[in-house]
């Protein structure tokens, strides 16, 4: 058997709602339809009267997760692409985001966000959002880069009891598969190291985890050991993980999907920086999209985003320094 | 009078003198607070801003008293000192939250009117207009999923925040998920200094009820007796599965946008409307006319309120204030996931 990065996704809201009653999803065609990417599908049939329809409205969509959400349910808002977050920021960022501190009362919800780009989406089905919810206090932003983190960091995000950014890559729904769902999980918060080496580090999280893979793989041939750490959670952000690395390596350079100015790459390099300069034997580095909105046509997307071919360019120089 | 924009006409405004009266008092307390919570800004006591409701009481008041505090829902925004203190907030509370007591509410993290109890029912607004009327429709859903029915939930706004995109698609999701909401919209003319006609171009808010699918309805907002009909009407309709009730009432603010605005922007002609008159006079005229009072009784409920409020303002300001050294900086209640200060530099 084997199961998709999408699949996981269902598998744990189907999950979610067998064992937690408080449990319900709401968004834009999720019901009978099973949403746009099928992430809901069967459920509503499974669990009748807690998978809804919603209409297009994310603002009221996310007001009314927050109002349940501070009655003791625990909402998972489906959006149907990221990029419409947007209309909702008002009520994530001001209402969800301060509810805990103003009041002393959580606000567990979970937002699925289906991020980053794939071909032919163009600039308003292919953004990377975490940066923008990172940045707020009171925001858990998470961004699993495979199937079982998919499954594991999913369930755990919905007992929580605070808001979380669940950032979902669409480019990894179909093809990403795993023989079975995970027994054990790494909890939220924490770094993975996926490749040990010792010459370079790459930072990276979502989709990039694995241009960064094929990028290390190809380096490798060249008998350059790479090391490559997955966030996973991008805020709160493992710093330690990192430092450890960066103290193995000497060289660091993140790598994300999103646009370059400020963001999760500078959060890190900004860390690694202020708190572990001495760890560096050269400049650290990041790559991230052009400073473009994000092109339809594939031959442009293609060249948007980091790619292995550009992520391993980028080691080499940083390996020249 | 109250008169239905869309359904037949709901009962004649017949109210007992022991219930106006209790309006009355709510009024005549919120009023006395506000003037203290004014003066004690104008002294320099109180650090941000300071909005009240003047002009608005019988209104607010109304919305709350027809509600069952501990069982509804009931969300506040900017002018509803009197409907918050009628849902059952203690005068302390809103001298606390003023004066940035620790043991407030809000515990001196945010102040003035973004204040609430969540637990009792009361959501804390935040400023952004509109956007708590979808909160409340979410804490209804959360009742019924869990089967408690009979829960009705109201919320406030005036007239500027009904241009808001967050007031359009909260009354329509209340609309599509058929839930027992009454959204009272206090009409008082001015959204800070903008008036009425740059703001929306219908004749009348409520017609804008039947576009969503609800009932909706218009009432002197100056005027008890028809604001306590209005709301005990749309809030049994609410209750017995009626759907969401568009209840807008007409009123003047009779002071500025906050009190660092002297609303010079008013015209005369404006402020001397009939439907400009101040309802806290409108209310003691007309228990005067019906012999519910007397003078006598009225100066002794004035002095009753001026004794709640000074007692409130004493114990406020000999509360504790937040101590910036013992504030846990945490915003998460997940605390093993809360980063730390050690990026702070």
């Amino acid at each position: 058997m084997s199961i998709t990065y999408l699949e996981a996704i269902r598998e744990a809201q189907a999950k979610a709602l067998r064992e937690d009653p408080s449990v319900f999803i709401y968004g834009q065609d999720i019901a009978e339809f099973g949403g746009a990417f099928k992430a809901t599908k069967n459920l509503a049939r499974d669990f009748p009267g807690r998978v809804l329809d919603s209409p297009i409205s994310e603002d009221a969509m996310m007001g009314m997760a927050i109002g349940a959400a501070i009655s003791g349910m625990r909402p998972i808002i489906e959006m149907q692409f990221a990029d419409f977050s947007s209309i909702a920021f008002n009520q994530i960022i001001n209402q969800a985001a301060t509810h805990f501190w103003r009041t002393g009362i959580p606000c567990p919800l979970v937002v699925r966000l289906p991020s980053g780009g794939t071909a032919g989406s163009g600039p308003f089905h292919s953004q990377s959002v975490e940066a923008l919810y990172g940045h707020y206090p009171g925001l858990i932003v998470l961004t699993p880069a495979t199937v079982g983190d998919a499954y594991s960091m999913l369930l755990e995000a919905i007992t929580l009891n605070d808001p979380v950014l669940f950032c979902e890559h669409k480019f990894l729904y179909y093809h990403l598969k795993a023989d079975s769902l995970p027994d054990e999980r790494l909890p939220i918060g924490k770094a993975r190291i996926v490749r040990s080496g010792h010459h370079a580090t790459i930072v990276t999280y979502s989709a990039m985890l694995h241009e960064s893979l094929r990028a290390a793989a190809e380096l490798q041939k060249d008998g350059y050991e790479i090391e490559v750490v997955d966030l996973r959670s991008v805020k709160p952000l493992d710093t330690d993980t990192v430092l450890a690395s960066v103290a193995r390596t000497g060289r660091l350079l993140a790598v994300g999907e999103a646009f370059p100015w400020g963001g999760v790459t500078a959060e890190v390099v900004a860390r690694i920086a202020s708190e572990g300069f001495h760890l560096l034997d050269a400049p650290p580095r990041r790559l991230n999209s052009k400073d473009t909105p994000i092109p339809y046509h594939p031959n442009l997307w293609a060249v948007h985003r980091p790619t292995a071919a550009t992520i391993e360019s980028a080691v080499r120089d940083l390996l020249k320094q | 009078m109250s008169h239905p924009a869309s359904i037949p006409c709901c009962a004649p405004v017949a109210v007992t003198a022991e219930r106006f009266t209790t309006g009355f008092r709510w009024m005549l307390l919120s009023r006395t607070v506000e003037e203290k919570i004014a003066a004690l800004y104008h002294a320099g006591k109180i650090v941000g801003g300071v909005y009240l409701g003047k002009g608005q009481e019988a209104f607010s008041a109304a919305l709350a008293m027809s509600l069952q505090p501990g069982h509804d829902i009931y969300s506040p925004l900017i002018r509803d000192q009197a409907g918050r203190m009628a849902f059952g907030e203690p005068v302390l509370d809103a001298l606390r939250t003023y004066l940035g007591s620790a043991l407030g509410p809000m515990r001196g993290r945010d102040g003035n009117i973004h204040r609430g109890t969540p637990t009792s029912g009361v959501p804390a607004m935040i400023s952004h207009l509109g956007s708590t009327i979808s909160v409340v429709l979410g804490m209804l859903m959360a009742r019924r999923f869990r089967g408690e029915n009979g829960i009705v939930g109201a919320a406030t706004i005036g007239e500027g925040g009904t241009s808001t995109g967050a007031f359009h698609v909260a009354l329509n999701m209340a609309a599509v998920e058929k839930l027992p909401l009454v959204l009272a919209v206090a009409n008082n003319q001015f959204a800070y200094s903008t008036p009425a006609a740059r703001q929306f171009a219908c004749e009348n808010l409520a017609d804008r009820a039947k576009g969503y699918g609800v009932a909706g309805y218009t009432v002197d907002g100056t005027d008890l007796a028809a604001c306590l009909a209005v709301f005990d009407e749309t809030v049994t309709r609410a209750r017995a599965g009626g759907g969401p009730q568009l209840v807008v009432g007409k009123m003047l603010r009779l002071c500025g946008h906050g009190e660092h605005d002297d609303a010079s922007y008013i015209p005369v002609d404006v402020r001397a409307r009939a439907e400009s008159r101040d309802c806290l006079d409108a209310a003691r005229l007309t228990m005067l006319e019906n012999g519910w009072t007397t003078p006598r009784e009225l100066e002794t409920m004035e002095a009753e309120s001026y004794e709640t409020v000074q007692d409130a303002v004493s114990r406020a300001q000999r509360e504790p204030v937040p101590d910036a050294s013992r504030e846990t900086w945490a915003a998460l209640s997940s605390h093993w996931l809360i980063e730390g200060g050690r990026h702070q530099a």
